[in-house]
């Protein structure tokens, strides 16, 4: 064998690992939005009991506010804090219009009036900004590829989504095990009267839950919105893969929607590039793009059920 | 039958069904035939549900999995039927077809099965893990069909001519109406008898208190589970008339926004109600046409119209026209 | 002697550090109100639970009718000829009472699978179902709503579904829980005769119903059995005492 040969094998090599880190670093970050996500839903529902819908609403709310922010001020920057506190500050007008009326009713009550929401939010959006779609543009500093070791080009952009999200995973940890508010938020789970006799101002409490809920949809959704596009209906497909992430990780549990999250996003990427590759390896190609592809795109579910079969409760759900 | 004022109720509203279509021929105006064919089709899709989340307290925010099921398997029979390719020719040879009297159980019996495999994984949790499940399988279908690009994708199939019925011209709008109407009546009737029976009762205790049920010696789930395969066939029944319909499936009957107006046609109507989801349906169809001619953004009046109901009439319109429902035999 | 329906062996069952039963052993003969009581908190919910199904002891056997019951499901208990009333009422509150008591008949007749036939069409179940509520008094609350029934009526009509089951044994939670001193009486009464019917294990905190009910009694502390007696041997057990008096050394 010649050293040519060895060569181009080497490299072809060293070439599909590349590709395939590229995948795995897709994955992770569409993984790490999807956290950012569920955590506020899982938040939500586990001090509130509160199944909310329209968060996929949110998300496109800070979508929206970052896109007219940064047309209006050019700055990418200032578009997330719009997204955020935006997002943050219709989540708080919306708790305390709607949501707080829903704590008390039951599921049914909640997914109805959450999904009026949504109609609300929709149609109210493609009044304001129409039907097309807008594009909030990354800055060009960071929108360029890098180069990591062992031949690894990977755009900065999507690196720092990474990175946010890893920030907002810590930062919420923090929070909850942390400080006298996440004590708060931690009895609140378990016994709403009590924390409520000890003089704490329960229903200011949930307002801040729902805010900070609301404000990290908003940024996932502007964060996300630079990569695709920003439009009415992008909340959605987000919010029910946020869902599979929490049947995954077990509701309430801000560990497992992290872990669940990273599962699904790596799972949902990997598996819609390689699995047509595997199934050409044994069927015709046209016949195995379509099937492999189909295929890949039920993927997250059969995880779903499978964890379902094997752990109701999701990895990290508690008993009962 | 003792005359209620629900029972009054849903006699008006079963007149009007029967009327307002035979009126509509006299005037010539087909258009009402489709609108009222729409209503009627929805309705039963609803009724379905309604045995599910009426009855059984199941909150399936994944019903147009059926719905979809059920158009999908008319288009693609009708695809084969009129592209003369055989579905299969091993091990036998299966061809499509354009009768509707085999469309229709082979619809049911899929959406059933379909329904059995959702319930069975979905009933091991309860609550709100039920909602996002099913919720989440919806959209497990909606992916499949993009992406499964052998019948249309995206795009969708279209079928040339609508499925026949010894006897009747389907071409004919009042009679492909007939045929429907025919049907919800039917299913009406069952749910009736159902909410009756044994098994309603058992399964109406179970929505109420599962613990309760199985310190008589029964197994709640199971219950449940076949209340749910029976509201998915349904369902499924529906979604194989409203492609027949429109001539033309697509991944949007699969929709998640679908399966919540499903759910919003019997909470418009009032839930548990046997005329609920019926009125639901024709109050939507009716404003989605109206509304919709005013302003294109009629769904922001449906939110607002839902979100009062929710937070001020529990009970739907039913409730509000009859008063609360009396516990009765 | 008469025979002996459930038995317990050594059912023992943990909650993180909690032992919340200890080896528990204790039976129920035919013919026989046996009484079960103790402090709050010494485990006679999670004994309960365990008998019916709805925990899974960590070790120890339930025997009932000479057959081990100890992987069986609720449900099949109940097939099995165990009947339960509730501490708290479990009931189909949107439901007649005769509605309730029907379910109870169809869960012993079978026929749950019937979803053509007006259930209270079935004569036979109805008469079935209006044997038991006169049984307990309630006949004339048949078309009753459950929610507008009293809680005495409630606790009543826990009794009258569990008789249709035609139980071998009754296990009950408190039924004396929240009845005033008259229901109390007329509770006391009504369970003196139900135990020719089935054998009952009482659980209460009502000492006055359980030390004039009881042919047996049992102390239940800290998960453990510590005494299991005739009410004369109870009343004088120095353990027993100490344990509710804090006599003794």
């Amino acid at each position: 064998m010649g050293a040519a040969n060895s060569c181009t094998q080497t490299c072809g090599v060293f070439m599909s690992f590349a590709l395939f880190a590229e995948q795995v670093l897709n994955g992770l970050q569409s993984g790490i939005m999807l956290f950012v996500m569920a955590a506020g839903l899982t938040l939500i529902f586990g001090v509130m009991g509160l199944i909310n819908l329209a968060h996929g609403s949110l998300y496109m709310v800070g979508a929206f506010a970052a896109a007219a922010a940064a047309a209006w001020t050019g700055s990418f920057l200032l578009a997330l804090v719009a997204a955020l506190t935006g997002a943050a500050l219709v989540g708080m007008f919306v708790e305390m219009l709607v949501i707080r009326r829903l704590y008390d009713r039951d599921h049914l009550d909640q997914v109805l009036a959450t999904f009026a929401l949504i109609l609300i939010f929709s149609e109210g959006t493609r009044f304001f900004f129409g039907s097309f779609p807008l594009f909030l543009d990354v800055p060009k500093v960071i929108a360029g590829p890098i180069n990591l070791p062992i031949g690894i080009e990977y755009p900065v952009y999507r690196l720092i989504i990474i990175g946010v999200g890893l920030c907002v995973a810590l930062g919420l940890w923090l929070l909850i095990s942390k400080t006298r508010l996440g004590v708060q938020i931690r009895a609140g789970k378990n016994d709403r009267e009590m924390i409520a006799a000890l003089g704490v101002n329960i229903s200011a409490l949930y307002t801040f839950v729902f805010a900070i809920g609301a404000g990290l949809a908003g940024l996932a959704g502007a964060l996300v919105g630079a990569i695709q596009s920003v439009q009415v209906g992008m909340g959605e497909p987000v919010l029910i893969l946020a869902f599979v992430v929490i049947v995954i990780g077990g509701i309430g549990s801000i560990k497992g929607a992290f872990i669940g999250a990273i599962l699904v996003g790596l799972t949902d990427t990997l598996g819609g590039i390689f699995l047509p590759e595997l199934f050409k390896l044994f069927m015709e190609g046209s016949i195995a793009t379509s099937l492999g592809s189909a295929l890949a795109s039920m993927l997250i579910y059969i995880l779903m059920a499978v964890i379902l079969v094997c752990r109701p409760q999701g990895l990290f759900g508690v008993q009962g | 039958m003792i005359l209620t004022r629900e029972n009054i109720l849903n006699f008006v509203i079963t007149a009007g069904l029967i009327l307002v279509p035979i009126y509509a021929v006299i005037v010539e105006e087909p258009f009402t035939i489709t609108l009222a064919t729409r209503a009627v089709i929805f309705s039963l899709a609803a009724v379905g549900l309604n045995i599910a989340l009426g009855l059984g307290g199941m909150v399936s925010l994944g019903h147009a999995v059926f719905f979809g099921l059920g158009g999908y398997t008319m288009g693609i029979l009708a695809f084969h039927a009129q592209s003369y390719i055989p579905l299969f020719e091993w091990p036998i040879l299966i061809e499509g077809t354009k009768q509707m009297l085999v469309v229709w159980p082979l619809a049911m019996i899929i959406s059933a099965i379909a329904a059995f495999v959702i319930g069975l994984l979905s009933l091991r949790t309860g609550g709100v893990y039920f909602i996002m499940i099913t919720l989440a399988f919806g959209q497990m279908f909606f992916f499949f069909s993009i992406s499964w690009s052998a019948y249309g994708g995206e795009d969708g199939l279209s079928i040339y001519v609508r499925n026949q019925f010894p006897l009747v011209n389907t071409l004919v709008p009042i009679q492909f109406y007939a045929i429907c109407l025919a049907i919800l009546m039917l299913a009406l009737w069952i749910n009736a008898r159902l909410a009756k029976s044994s098994f309603g009762l058992a399964l109406s205790a179970a929505r109420q208190n599962t613990e309760r049920v199985r310190n008589v010696g029964l197994d709640p789930t199971s219950i449940k589970l076949v209340a749910f395969v029976i509201s998915g066939a349904i369902t499924g029944l529906a979604g194989a008339l409203f492609a027949d319909l429109n001539r033309f499936v697509s991944p949007t009957m699969f929709s998640w926004q679908l399966s919540g107006e499903i759910m919003v046609f019997i909470i418009i109507g009032g839930i548990g109600r046997l005329y609920g989801p019926v009125l639901g349906a024709i109050i939507f169809v009716t404003l989605e046409h109206f509304l919709g001619g005013i302003s294109e953004y009629w769904l922001v009046f449906l939110g607002l119209l839902l979100l009062l109901i929710v937070l001020f009439s529990r009970g739907g319109l039913v409730g509000l026209l009859v008063g609360r429902e009396r516990v009765h035999e | 002697m008469n025979k002996t329906i459930l038995k317990t062996y050594n059912l023992t069952k943990n909650f993180g550090a909690l032992r919340a039963s200890d080896k528990i052993s204790i039976d129920l003969r035919v013919g026989e109100i046996h009484g079960l009581i103790g402090p709050n908190g010494a485990g006679k919910t999670t004994l309960i639970a365990q008998i019916m199904g709805g925990l899974k002891p960590d070790s120890g056997l339930i025997e009932f009718d000479g057959t081990d019951i100890t992987s069986f499901t609720t449900e099949s208990r109940a097939q099995a000829g165990l009947g339960r009333t509730f501490q708290i009422s479990q009931l189909a509150m949107d439901q007649t009472v005769l509605q309730n008591v029907v379910l109870g008949t169809v869960g012993e007749r079978g026929g749950v699978w019937n979803f053509w036939r007006p259930v209270l069409a079935i004569q036979e179940l109805r008469e079935r179902a209006m044997e038991s509520l006169s049984d307990v008094g309630l006949a004339d609350k048949a078309a009753t709503p459950v929610s507008e029934l009293s809680h005495g009526g409630r606790r009543q009509l826990e009794v009258a579904i569990a008789l249709t089951l035609n139980p071998k044994a009754f296990v009950m939670d408190e039924p004396m829980a929240g009845l005033g001193s008259d229901g109390s009486k007329k509770m006391t009464i009504f369970l003196d005769n139900l135990r020719t019917r089935a054998p009952i294990l009482l659980v209460e905190h009502d000492m006055e119903a359980v030390f004039a009910l009881s042919d047996r009694i049992s102390v239940l502390v800290s998960g453990m059995v510590i005494a299991t007696g005739s009410v004369d041997q109870i009343r004088n057990d120095a353990r027993v005492r100490k344990a509710y008096l804090g006599e003794g050394s």
